[in-house]
């Protein structure tokens, strides 16, 4: 069980970016559609507020992948 | 710990606060189109901006820092009047609601001090559900846990319900003709809903005065032994930041998700995907709630026997693996191509309405088709006419709305009820397992944010995020249910192989 922990680490660490890139792609996709401000400020906010949520993921993981949360 | 009659005042006078406040909290969202109406006019590009964020500004941000801002308080100067102070803040904001005049009325300070009393109320709400499961949670003994604090769990829906309820009460008790009730409710009966709260409040600020501290807060205190800086504590040190995310990714945004699926998204699809009409999607939803919100009870005292993960990973589990179905059933039960319409029973009626201080008047024509089964189509079909009857509008505003009947009725009333059964699942356990999971001295900041989170954040994303993919992937109407899959499917693979299953947990350290 602490393998599958670890090794599921690296995902968890690979999410996070993955998370924002696909996060600011859409965003600048849809304010391209809709290019008025509350398209920006909700996209922005979106983005604003999940940064630090992926960076959260990312440390997780690396916790993970350590073995910090080995039985 | 207090006696049995001591712990049930507890859990009065901590849920009763709590389901005020989730309640004044949803009024706001409930009643969202007219309040835009009224205080934030699409023709106004400042106003229409000042009502994107208090939308979005309002659960994303100040609803997380509302839980850093008052745990951090909570862990300082105690659970007592911490969360007695968020109950004061939410009332307050709720009855100014209710008072402020309208855009007409005061111009561009209407939605300017409408997004500052949302914005205070979304502080509040971030810091009265920690104040209250830790409060609750700190009275119980240990081998009871679970189901004491599933109590303050059925705040939340139990909000919601109230909020249903007392919206549709007032929108048809206003006038005897239903259209005109309707109509007054829109020009000033929606105050009502927001005055009330402050009756509500002051029973509940009343009760709330005459309970002591937490007694483990107390005992920490007369030892010198609370902490100098929750915040710091919380996030700085490595054992509870490592706690702190695994809670958030492994529990609560899961949670969330589940939570905003089963009541928010699946009102909103059965208004908006099955085309329900207005009082129908959301009786539906009052019917779910009363007949699932005894289970966050049994859930949450099952917890007390089983542990806390495995009953919340089973609704997890669940909700990946059925979502497609339930929904697909209430897609079904709208159906309107299966059903036999009945030729001669269709009605058209139609009003004239002169638009004051104009040449010109409203025409509404309402043509209704009956079907067997007892459904019924509506198309409200709206055009400007001129004295002459001759139509002026570019594009008339055509509505379709189906009234369902009693057996199509019922069978959504079972498919929501069976998702508000997941949340019963995920939500019933989770006080007791964040509880749990952190030490007295920094227990109210360090759960308090992981629950905002994932409820505010998470959650509350559900909503919109569904909604964006149906206008991007227009053919598929479950294409919405791809995001709460996801970061619900996330959610069970990080619970499943990361969180221990506790329950009985000793929290006196």
């Amino acid at each position: 069980m602490n393998i599958i922990r670890r090794i599921l680490g690296v995902a968890w660490v690979a999410l996070g970016p993955l998370a924002v890139y696909y996060l600011i792609k859409t965003a600048a996709i849809e304010i391209a559609k809709k290019p008025v401000i509350d398209t920006k400020i909700q996209w922005i906010v979106f983005i604003v507020v999940c940064i630090p949520i992926s960076i959260g993921l990312v440390i997780f993981g690396y916790y993970a992948l350590k073995g910090e949360y080995d039985e | 710990m207090p006696s049995t009659q001591g712990i049930r005042k507890v859990i009065v006078a901590s849920s009763l606060g709590t389901l005020i406040e989730w309640y004044d909290f949803y009024i706001f969202g409930s009643l969202a189109t007219v309040i835009a109406s009224q205080f934030f006019p699409k023709t106004n590009p400042t106003a229409a901006l000042l009502s994107t964020l208090g939308t979005f500004a309002a659960g994303f941000i100040v609803r997380p820092f509302g839980a850093l801002v008052f745990g951090r308080l909570g862990d300082l100067i105690g659970r007592k009047y911490t969360f007695l102070l968020t109950l004061i803040i939410m009332g307050s904001s709720t009855f100014a609601i209710g008072l402020v005049p309208n855009y007409q009325t005061i111009g561009f300070f209407a939605p300017l001090i409408v997004l500052l009393l949302r914005l205070l109320q979304g502080l509040a709400l971030g810091g009265e559900y920690g104040g209250a499961a830790t409060y609750v949670a700190e009275h119980a003994p240990d081998h009871k846990r679970g189901y004491y604090t599933s109590w303050i769990q059925t705040t939340a829906t139990l909000g919601l319900f109230v909020s249903l309820g007392v919206i549709l009460i007032t929108r048809h008790a206003l006038d005897q003709d239903p259209a005109r009730s309707i109509a007054k409710f829109n020009e000033w009966g929606w105050r009502i809903p927001f005055l009330v709260s402050i009756v509500l409040v002051v029973v509940s600020i009343y009760i709330r005065l005459r309970m002591k501290e937490s007694p483990l807060f107390e005992k920490l205190k007369s030892e010198g032994k609370t902490s100098v800086n929750p915040l710091k504590e919380s996030f700085t040190h490595k054992y509870n930041l490592k706690i702190v995310l695994l809670t958030l990714f492994g529990a609560t945004m899961g949670q969330g998700v589940v939570w905003y699926t089963g009541q928010f998204y699946a009102q909103s699809f059965i208004e908006n995907a099955c085309k329900i009409d207005f009082d129908q999607s959301r009786t539906i939803l009052i019917w779910a709630i009363l007949f699932a919100t005894p289970f966050f009870v049994v859930f949450g005292g099952w917890s007390d026997k089983v542990g806390r993960k495995w009953i919340m990973i089973a609704g997890m589990l669940l909700s990946v693996l059925t979502y497609r179905f339930l929904f697909n059933q209430l897609l079904d039960a709208a159906e309107i191509k299966t059903a036999t319409e009945l030729a001669n029973r269709k009605e058209v009626k139609s009003t004239i309405t002169p638009i004051p201080r104009s040449q010109l008047s409203l025409r509404v024509a309402i043509t209704s088709n009956y079907y067997d089964g007892g459904m019924i189509l509506s198309e409200t079909k709206r055009d400007t006419v001129n004295e002459q009857g001759i139509i002026k509008s570019i594009k008339p505003d055509v509505k379709i709305s189906k009234t369902l009947g009693t057996s199509q009725y019922w069978r959504m009333v079972l498919v929501v009820f069976v998702m508000i059964l997941y949340v019963t699942m995920v939500y019933g356990p989770i006080a007791a397992f964040l509880v749990e999971l952190f030490p007295t001295k920094i227990r109210y900041t360090s759960m308090s944010l992981p629950y905002h989170i994932g409820n505010g954040v998470f959650g509350g994303l559900t909503p919109f995020i569904a909604t964006l993919l149906t206008t991007i992937y227009v053919d598929n109407k479950l294409v919405g249910l791809m995001y709460p899959i996801i970061i619900v499917g996330i959610c069970l693979v990080i619970g499943t192989f990361y969180i221990r299953n506790t329950s009985a947990k000793n929290i006196i350290e």
